[in-house]
């Protein structure tokens, strides 16, 4: 139980303490990722979510198990704040046959159907078609749950992403759009090769109505998606937000990120989301020793994951001829 | 009796009346579709059911994927099979790939129907045939009927199917006539289907050179050779054994269609009858198929693409070494003669 040495509601500042433990679960798979990555462990290339926790951490605390999300290639936040399995999840980075696909998705494709993963996706703006779909599908069951689409900076510049935008206008469908605005599509500065006003602007005039947030604050980003999330379970139609957040990372695990000045980082260090929750936990008066136990609790289960899928078996090579289709199937060799 | 267009229309009905999971998404479908396919649907099931969509066919594909995937079973109208070009991510990358991705969690029940090939001097970008992009794709089922009963067992098979499917309906078979079972029955994939037995070679054909294919028989039919033509019904999966067998004991085979040759889905099966029966044929495999062009719009020029019942006859005749009589009643050839494409309807 939380122990407080302020006057707060005690269940809000437990929705942040969770919420700092979510975060924390994140950082400490990220950065074991990074290190997997170096001793050759995980094979493919990963993008680190390192410093946009809070936006998929606060999103999702306003999402049910029923409700959908769709991701991009930088998704593990989001899967884990959808709620992933932590070992099934390091499982599937090591390629091995108890990740969640088995193997055969890897980094930028973790799909979780109980979870509510619809899948995550590698190619920019995917995400966003798919996600309507999904909300169009909902709806036409009747069904309360709602759809999340999480796409990047880059994704706004792509024509899929603004065609679905209208469509789900049109529609009036069940759908978060979030946009995890991290200031570089690759290593593009997005301001380099965006125009116009603004996204919430660009979303306005597509019919969705949005809002800007800082996409570093747990606090501000679960207070803006409740609000959107309410206005969509209503029955008013799709919800953007803009989520400014900043890649504390290269766009790839082998990316230094040479290419911008070392004060942006810095200065961005410190607006870190999971040292920016620390602080606003001990301001609230949550003691260290919590906020230090959900800490190593999750570095412990992190480290746990990593230990499990390094001795996990491969898939069988016969895996690789699965799972294809139905219709016109291949003898397996 | 029935046209291949009421065939279709008929299948999706009866399939949606069964399966509330149904919906479909396309331009202008609440007005009956472009050749009037959707005729009389939106009064049945509602526009929330026939959705007129935006023109945006990335988004129509990728919504049909996330439908698809909270267990609905969307069709997709494409208009036109040259603008499902403006959705290969959707298509390519998340239809045909989401079920492998998630380890087969993920499964994407969508129908997507390219109205293909030749019709009225449509020219360049209304004309194509894309069966051989889709064949090619791991995870798509490429569907080709050419008569009305297989335009009503594919689709609803399609309709029932788990993967995702390319249905192609050639646009000049659209008012072709036919008697078509009732049944409730699908059509398995992968099945084809002996058009007319035949003992000394093997045409392989689909869409509109299955007709194409079988008057080229009855033209030579005055020579006393014995044709089989095979119609695929669909291209993945393919009826492998079936032409395979036909070609073992005909030892002739020839591969019939529509659409460009060099690379096409002709070759695939030519390849693999080369792999399987090279000490069985008598004769050189041949393909009789739409050059390397674009389709042009002068009936002149669009009639180059067309693949007629004298050429494959003539091929036919010549690896028999039999002498045949191209005679005035081929049609085909009269239209090519005349620069006047076939109507349809």
């Amino acid at each position: 139980m939380l122990t407080l040495t302020r006057p707060r509601s005690a269940k809000s500042t437990q929705r942040l303490l969770d919420q700092y433990r979510l975060m924390v679960r994140i950082r400490a798979f990220e950065e074991a990722a990074e290190e997997q990555g170096g001793t050759g462990l995980i094979h493919g290339m990963t993008h680190s979510a390192v410093g946009q926790e809070a936006v998929a951490v606060g999103v999702c605390a306003n999402l049910s198990r029923d409700d959908v999300v769709t991701s991009t290639h930088r998704n593990h936040h989001h899967a884990l704040a959808k709620g992933i399995d932590v070992t099934a999840a390091m499982a599937e980075l090591f390629g091995r046959a108890t990740g969640v696909c088995g193997g055969k998705g890897g980094s930028m494709h973790f799909a979780d159907l109980p979870a509510g993963l619809l899948g995550a996706n590698g190619v920019v703006a995917a995400s966003v078609a798919i996600a309507a779909g999904a909300a169009q599908g909902l709806l036409l069951q009747g069904s309360a749950a709602i759809a999340v689409a999480f796409f990047g900076d880059g994704g706004m510049n792509r024509g899929q992403c603004l065609e679905a935008m209208n469509y789900a206008a049109v529609y009036r469908l069940p759908l978060l759009l979030v946009c995890e605005d991290n200031g570089w599509s690759a290593t593009t500065r997005i301001s380099t090769v965006t125009a116009g006003p603004g996204f919430v602007a660009r979303s306005e005039a597509l019919g969705v109505p949005g809002a800007a947030v800082d996409g570093n604050d747990v606090e501000a980003v679960d207070r803006a998606t409740s609000v959107a999330v309410d206005q969509i379970r209503n029955g008013s139609g799709p919800r953007f937000l803009h989520c400014r957040t900043y890649r504390l990372r290269g766009h790839t695990v082998v990316d230094d990120a040479s290419y911008r000045p070392r004060t942006e980082l810095e200065s961005n260090l410190r607006h870190d989301p999971v040292r920016r929750c620390h602080r606003r936990l001990r301001d609230l008066g949550v003691s260290d020793e919590d906020i230090t136990a959900a800490w190593s609790q999750e570095q412990a289960a992190v480290k746990g994951a990593v230990e499990l899928a390094a001795s996990a078996p491969w898939p069988a090579a016969a895996e690789a001829f699965r799972d294809i289709q139905d219709a016109g199937r291949f003898e397996t060799p | 009796m029935m046209t291949v267009a009421e065939a279709a229309r008929c299948a999706l009905r009866q399939e949606m009346r069964r399966d509330p999971s149904i919906f479909v998404l396309g331009e202008d479908i609440q007005h009956g579709g472009v050749f009037g396919q959707y005729k009389g649907l939106v009064d049945e099931f509602g526009p929330e059911r026939i959705v007129n969509t935006p023109i945006a066919e990335a988004t129509m594909v990728g919504a049909a994927v996330g439908a698809a995937l909270v267990g609905n079973r969307p069709v997709v109208e494409t208009r036109f099979s040259d603008f499902a070009l403006s959705a290969m991510d959707e298509l390519v990358n998340q239809a045909a790939k989401l079920r492998y991705m998630s380890g087969g969690q993920c499964k994407v029940p969508a129908v997507i129907r390219l109205p293909s090939g030749l019709r009225r001097s449509s020219a360049a970008q209304h004309s194509q045939s894309l069966e051989a992009w889709f064949a090619h794709m791991p995870g798509l089922v490429v569907t080709v009927p050419a008569t009305p009963a297989d335009a009503y067992g594919l689709l609803l098979q399609a309709l029932r199917c788990e993967d995702p499917v390319i249905h192609m309906e050639a646009k000049e078979l659209w008012q072709s006539k036919g008697d078509v079972p009732e049944s409730a029955e699908g059509l398995p994939f992968g099945v084809g289907r002996v058009a007319r037995t035949g003992d000394d070679a093997t045409i392989v054909a689909w869409a509109t050179t299955v007709r194409a294919s079988l008057d080229a028989v009855d033209l030579l039919a005055a020579s006393g050779v014995s044709v089989e033509v095979i119609d695929l019904r669909t291209l993945w999966p393919w009826d492998k054994q079936l032409v395979l067998e036909s070609a073992a004991r005909t030892g002739c085979l020839v591969i019939a269609h529509e659409s460009v040759k060099d690379v096409g889905f002709g070759s695939e099966i030519a390849a693999t009858a080369a792999e399987e029966l090279h000490e069985t044929l008598n004769a050189p495999i041949r393909r009789i198929a739409s050059p390397r062009i674009p389709v042009g719009y002068a009936p002149p020029l669009e009639a180059q693409y067309r693949v007629s019942a004298s050429a494959i006859a003539a091929t036919v005749a010549d690896l028999l070494d039999v002498a045949w009589d191209s005679s005035p009643s081929d049609l085909s050839d009269l239209r090519a003669e005349c620069g006047s494409s076939p109507r349809a309807g």
